[in-house]
C-alpha cells in the first residue's frame, strides 16, 4: 500500500477539514492519520491517507484536491509518502 | 509514521528554499551506432536516442507530480562522439552533421541539453579526436542543445599540452562564430582534467565508455536549503557549522536517491549514481556564494573563502555519501560565476578575481566555470588558464574544468547576458602577461609521481 500525504496550508476558517473529508469519503480514500498545527499564524494540516481503494488515479485526486483548496482559499498538496520517509528516516 | 513537522520541513525546503532535483540525465551508449557511412551513422544515432529516451521527459514529469519535488531538467548524455564518428567522419562537416542529429534528437524527445560532443585526449589526440575538436566551433554555432567537452589531462596520463594549445584557439573561434549571441557557444564547451564518466551535469556530461548501454544518473541541488539551515546556527563554532551542512546534505541527497530509483524503475534502465552537488542558479536564494557569506564572509572572494569552500565541499560529500547507494559525478559545491547571483555581486564589488577563483577550484568540485572575459583575450592566454587549471586537477587527483567565455566585442566594465540557467555576468579581468613561449612548446606534461600506484 502506497500511502499519500495530503498537506493543507492557509488561513484558518470554518469547514476546511469537513470539505476535504467529504471529498476523500466520496472517493473511497481512507484517512489513516490526521494532525494539525499553527505555524506563523498559518493553519497547517497533514493527513496520511490510503488511496488503494480509490477509483481515480493519483493525478486526478491531486488535481481535484487542488481544486477543493482553491474553493476554500487554502493550498492543498498531495504527495507520495516516500519523499518524507526518505528524507527523515534512515 | 511521518509527523507533521517533518512534512512541513520538507515542503518548506521545496517551496521556499529552492530544493530541487536539478537533473535526471539519461546516459546512452552510441558505440553500436558506429559505421563507415556517415548518413547511416546519423540515422542510427537519431533512432537510438529517440527510442531509448522517448519516455524520459514524461517520467520526470510524473515523478515531479507524485512526490511534489521539482525536477529542473531532463537531459541526455551520449558516448563521446569522437569515438562514435571515428570511422565515418572524414571532414569537419561530417562531425557537424552528427551534432545536428544530436540536436534534432534532443528536440524530438524534449530534453534541454544533450552532452557528449566530446573527445577524450588526456595523452594525445587521434586524427578523429582532432577533427572533432576542430569541428566544435561550427557545431556550437549551428545547434541549440548540444554540449561539448574535451578531456585534456588526467592524474594517470599527465596533460596533453597540444590539446590545451588547440583548445585556446577553439574557444576563441567558438566565441567568434557565436558573437551575435554574446559568444554563448563557449558556455556549452568545457575543458576537463580527470573527467568522470558518470557526470549528469552539463555542459560536461558524456556517457563514459565504461558504462552500460543506458543508465540513469541524477544530480541534486539545494544551496538555498543549506543557506537557510546555516542561518539558524549563526555564530556557532565550526563543529556545529559542519554538522549542520552534513545533515542538510544528507536530506537533500535522499531526495535524489528516491528520484533516481523511481526513474530507474519506471524507465527500466539501471540506476547509475546520484551526484550530490550544490549547483546554483541565477535565482535569488539559490546561491553557493550566499552560503559562503552565511559562513562568515562579507563577499565570496574575501580572505577565508578557500577555507570556507573547502569545508563546505567536504561536508556536503560526507553528508551525501551515506544518503545514496551510489555516489558519483562531481559531487560537491559548484562555483560558476554567471549562474550565481552571489558570485556576480562579489565580482562587481571587486571582491572576487580570476586568481582567487583559481585558488577556490583547488577545493571545490569543478573549476573555473562560466567566467566571461574580454573578447580580445589571446588564445595562448586562454590556453595558459586552462593549463593552470588542468595542473591543479592532475596534481590533486581531482576533476577540474574550465568553461570560459571570451565575449566578442566586450571588455572590462561591460556586461553579458546569456539568459536562462546560464545567467549573466560582468566581464572579468584577465592577467594578460604573455605565456606564448610556454604554450607553444608542444608535447605533453608527464604524469605526476603519485600516479604510480601499481
Amino acid at each position: 500500500m502506497k500511502k499519500t500525504v495530503i498537506t493543507v496550508v492557509g488561513k484558518d476558517t470554518v469547514g476546511i477539514i469537513a470539505k476535504i473529508c467529504t471529498y476523500l469519503a466520496s472517493n473511497s480514500i481512507n484517512i489513516l492519520d490526521i494532525s494539525q498545527t499553527i505555524v506563523q499564524d498559518f493553519f497547517n494540516m497533514m493527513m496520511i491517507v490510503d488511496t488503494s481503494k480509490a477509483q481515480k488515479d493519483f493525478d486526478e485526486i491531486s488535481r481535484d484536491l487542488e481544486q477543493v483548496g482553491q474553493e476554500i482559499g487554502v493550498v492543498i498538496k498531495a504527495q507520495h509518502e516516500d519523499i518524507f520517509n526518505m528524507m527523515h528516516r534512515i | 509514521m511521518i509527523n507533521i513537522n517533518e512534512v512541513i520541513e520538507t515542503n518548506k525546503m521545496i517551496e521556499q528554499e529552492n530544493l530541487d532535483v536539478r537533473t535526471i540525465t539519461l546516459g546512452i551508449n552510441l558505440l553500436d551506432c558506429a559505421g563507415p557511412d556517415i548518413s547511416e551513422v546519423n540515422n542510427r544515432i537519431y533512432h537510438k536516442i529517440t527510442n531509448v529516451a522517448k519516455d524520459l521527459v514524461s517520467t520526470g514529469n510524473r515523478i515531479q507530480r507524485e512526490y511534489g519535488i521539482p525536477i529542473g531538467n531532463k537531459r541526455i548524455s551520449v558516448t563521446p562522439i569522437s569515438l562514435v564518428g571515428a570511422s565515418a567522419c572524414k571532414t569537419i562537416d561530417d562531425y557537424v552533421s552528427i551534432a545536428r542529429t544530436l540536436d534534432k534528437a534532443a528536440s524530438e524527445v524534449g530534453v534541454n541539453f544533450i552532452g557528449g560532443y566530446s573527445a577524450l585526449v588526456s595523452k594525445a589526440m587521434t586524427a578523429s579526436d582532432e577533427l572533432l575538436i576542430r569541428s566544435i566551433p561550427k557545431a556550437m554555432e549551428c545547434t541549440q542543445r548540444v554540449c561539448s567537452s574535451v578531456n585534456v589531462g588526467s592524474t594517470k596520463t599527465g596533460i596533453d599540452m597540444n590539446a590545451v594549445k588547440l583548445m585556446g584557439e577553439i574557444i576563441l573561434e567558438t566565441a567568434e562564430l557565436t558573437k551575435d549571441k554574446d559568444s554563448i557557444g563557449c558556455a556549452k564547451l568545457v575543458v576537463f582534467c580527470n573527467a568522470p564518466d558518470d557526470n549528469p551535469f552539463m555542459a560536461g556530461a558524456f556517457h563514459g565508455i565504461t558504462e552500460g548501454d543506458a543508465v540513469i544518473n541524477v544530480g541534486v541541488s539545494g544551496p538555498g536549503v543549506v543557506k537557510r539551515a546555516l542561518e539558524n546556527v549563526r555564530g556557532a563554532d565550526f563543529e556545529t557549522l559542519c554538522e549542520t551542512i552534513k545533515k542538510t546534505a544528507f536530506k537533500i541527497t535522499r531526495v535524489g536517491q528516491l528520484v533516481a530509483m523511481e526513474a530507474s524503475k519506471i524507465l527500466n534502465i539501471p540506476f547509475g549514481i546520484v551526484d550530490l552537488s550544490l549547483a546554483p542558479t541565477p535565482a535569488v536564494g539559490d546561491s553557493v556564494a550566499e552560503i559562503l557569506e552565511e559562513i562568515g564572509l562579507e563577499y565570496a572572494g574575501a580572505p577565508g573563502t578557500t577555507a570556507a569552500l573547502a569545508l563546505l565541499n567536504d561536508q556536503v560529500k560526507k553528508g551525501g555519501v551515506m544518503a545514496s547507494s551510489y555516489v558519483g559525478g562531481l559531487s560537491g559545491a559548484f562555483i560558476p560565476v554567471s549562474e550565481d547571483q552571489g558570485m556576480i555581486n562579489a565580482v562587481e564589488a571587486g571582491a572576487l578575481t580570476l586568481e582567487k577563483l583559481e585558488a577556490m577550484t583547488c577545493v571545490c568540485s569543478v573549476g573555473l566555470d562560466m567566467i566571461a572575459v574580454p573578447g580580445d583575450t589571446k588564445a595562448t592566454t586562454i590556453s595558459g588558464i586552462i593549463a593552470d587549471e588542468m595542473a591543479i586537477g592532475m596534481i590533486n587527483q581531482k576533476t577540474t574544468a574550465v568553461r570560459i567565455i571570451p565575449v566578442k566585442g566586450k571588455g572590462i566594465g561591460d556586461y553579458v547576458e546569456f539568459g536562462g540557467l546560464l545567467g549573466h555576468s560582468p566581464i572579468m579581468k584577465v592577467n594578460n602577461f604573455s605565456c606564448d613561449n610556454f604554450i607553444n612548446r608542444g608535447g605533453r606534461i608527464p604524469a605526476p609521481i603519485h600516479s604510480f600506484k601499481n
